[in-house]
């Protein structure tokens, strides 16, 4: 090894350290915690609590309501972001404009908003009314919380598609016109399979903040709908049990391994990552 | 160019992922306060949300020298654990009765020196100092800071009726107007009122009638919501709401069709007062700034600015004949024979309620 390359090695200290202060260690404690009960005697009971009625039901509905978010993110993103790539470098800016300002706003904020615009006195109802239109149910329902999740996480979902998409070498889709291909045949045979690890990217992006979030639930769905976010940060704060909150977040994090495991097998070369 | 294009979209990708992390962690490290010199001349204070006078925190400073971070919390519940894990994290707070007991029990608090606070001792009501004694007997470790009732609050322009009992929360005709209290005492106390039954049981059959009561009413409950009652109910977003009488008087403030009523079934009188924490760190500055809070002329001012009732003696001679005749605030408790407080119920039981209120939650 020259030199040069253990000097550059180095670079990456200040982050290694980072990584087992913040990562590592905090992800040890979860384990610590969630495989003893509070005497510190191992038990597997506070994994086995998943099947509590109430938690199996909330981890359910996370499931639904995230995998929901996921696919509406999913069908918006690709369109726009065939058009993005296809637009050319210009519409970075356009890109930039339009997904990243929006999040340089704080994302409790941006929800608490969501809130007065979908009330039954908000601006959707008000305008609405205004137009003779009956009011709409739209606060405190599974589909507020869809609708919450799909505005926060979207940018996830475009951006990784976009830089998938803006790869792909023209030439390649030029090749395949020359070879016959009509449109279609193209989009399938070679747009859609070279963009594919970016859309695994964005599906990892999304399923994964939907799966855990507590914070839409709480918000856009009137604490009436409980999502395994919610179960987690009621046994922290509420019940004060650490070692159940613990457990189930280990539940919760085999879903997210095997989320990350598919995203690598289906993205051997490491293209969507971001 | 293409290729630093493709660098720009990652880079701006990760920062905004990190963005999103931040804040998640933002929000649940959001009250660990950092605390690198313990002779400071500083004071940790830990308080409900809009629960001091707008300009007190600044004149006690003023007063005193002392400067105060100031931190507040949503329910007695997201207290606790905070102060059991590091009992030195904040040096004087504000729980309620049942959650002092608690404390109490768990060694968390340190005994208060009386002498040390000539305002406390002058101006804090007697019947209050007495009632105090249930959860903290002899007065060792707390000054009653406000007191006040559970009730129903409900718009007059809206409601036909009017409403004198805890059953109006399971009228269907008030599907999705009614706002319950997302805090599992409280909730709880409502269902046990209206069945007739002590809202400190820990009987488990009278809880699952409660827990089943309370889950037929799910469906008519718009939301299960903490502090947003009173800008909801204001906002008009629902006609009725069960509340604290504070936030009750503040909401009549605002919209004078609002009427406050303690239902005939009884309900929760509760007391909050200021403890300081067993391992504190500036234990003088926190006596002083309980015996702050009890000078006259700052109780009256916290009074008018948070509404809730005060146990100032001072301060109430201070107040106008309009703001003591206020049945909201000064309720004439003597027309019920089934007003309770809070009890600490134990671990066991605690955890019984947490199980049912659970079972609440995920219902559908």
């Amino acid at each position: 090894m020259s030199k040069t390359s253990k000097h550059t090695a180095m670079l990456g200290l200040p982050y290694y350290a980072w990584a087992i202060v913040f990562i590592i260690v905090p992800l040890f404690m979860v384990v610590y915690y969630g495989l003893t009960d509070k005497t510190g005697a191992f038990t597997l009971d506070n994994v086995m609590a998943i099947a509590h009625p109430a938690h199996a039901k909330a981890l359910w509905t996370s499931l639904v309501l995230s995998l929901e978010s996921t696919a509406v993110c999913l069908l918006l993103a690709y369109p726009l972001c065939l058009v993005l790539a296809r637009s050319g470098k210009s519409s970075n800016s356009f890109l930039v404009l339009f997904l990243i300002v929006p999040m340089w706003m704080n994302f409790l904020l941006r929800t608490y908003a969501w809130q007065s615009i979908l009330e039954k006195t908000g601006i959707i109802n008000t305008a609405l009314a205004a137009l003779h239109l009956p009011p709409q149910h739209l606060i405190n329902t599974k589909g507020g919380i869809i609708l919450g999740m799909v505005y926060d996480f979207l940018p996830f979902m475009i951006l990784p598609i976009y830089n998938a998409l803006a790869k792909i070498d023209r030439n390649v889709i030029h090749a395949a016109h020359d070879l016959g291909a009509d449109d279609l045949q193209t989009f399938l045979r070679v747009i859609l399979p070279l963009s594919m690890p970016g859309v695994i990217s964005g599906i990892t992006m999304v399923f994964i903040p939907g799966m855990t979030t507590f914070v839409i639930s709480a918000l856009l769905g009137g604490g009436k709908i409980l999502l395994i976010g919610n179960v987690i940060e009621q046994e922290f704060t509420l019940a004060y049990d650490w070692n159940m909150g613990s457990g189930l977040s280990l539940v919760l994090l085999v879903f997210i391994v095997i989320n990350i495991v598919i995203q690598m097998l289906t993205d051997k070369d490491g293209e969507g990552v971001l | 160019m293409k290729y630093r294009n493709i660098m720009t979209i990652r880079k701006l990708t990760s920062l905004a992922l990190t963005g999103v992390l931040l804040t998640g962690s933002a929000l649940t490290l959001g009250g660990c306060s950092q605390k690198s010199d313990d002779n400071a001349n500083v004071l940790y204070v830990y308080n409900w949300g809009e629960y001091i006078g707008e300009d007190v925190v600044e004149k006690f400073e003023e007063e005193t020298g002392i400067t105060v971070i100031y931190d507040e919390f949503e329910t007695n519940e997201v207290m606790f654990p905070k102060i059991d894990a590091d009992p030195s994290e904040y040096d004087v707070i504000c729980p309620s009765d049942y959650m002092i007991a608690k404390m109490i029990e768990n060694d968390l608090l340190r005994p208060l020196d009386w002498d040390k606070m000539p305002n406390a001792t002058a101006y804090t009501g007697k019947t209050y100092l007495e009632q105090a004694e249930s959860f903290d007997p002899g007065n060792v470790y707390s000054v009653p800071y406000t007191w006040g009732t559970v009730g129903i609050l409900y718009n007059t322009e809206e409601v036909d009726e009017e409403i004198d009992s805890w059953s109006v929360l399971w009228d269907e005709k008030y599907y999705d107007e009614i706002l319950m209290q997302d805090s599992v005492r409280d909730i709880f106390a409502v269902a046990l009122k209206y069945l007739g039954y002590s809202l400190n049981t820990t009987d488990l059959a009278e809880l699952e009638e409660a827990r089943d009561l309370l889950i037929r009413q799910k469906p008519l409950v718009q939301a299960y919501v903490v502090d947003e009652v009173r800008d909801k109910m204001i906002a008009g977003e629902a006609k009725i709401g069960v509340i604290y009488s504070g936030e009750a008087e503040y909401t009549r403030e605002e919209n004078e069709a609002m009427a406050y009523v303690i239902p005939k079934e009884g309900t929760n009188v509760w007391i909050d007062a200021w403890v300081i924490t067993r391992d504190t760190h500036h234990y003088e500055n926190a006596l002083k700034w309980i015996d702050f809070m009890c000078r006259p002329d700052i109780a009256l001012e916290n009074f008018e600015y948070i509404y809730y009732s005060t146990p100032n003696i001072g301060a109430m001679e201070l107040m106008d004949e309009e703001e003591l005749e206020n049945e909201t605030l000064f309720p004439d408790l003597d027309n019920y024979d089934n007003l309770e407080a809070f009890d600490y119920l134990g671990e066991e039981a605690e955890a019984m309620y947490f199980e049912l209120w659970k079972e609440l939650k995920s219902a559908d």
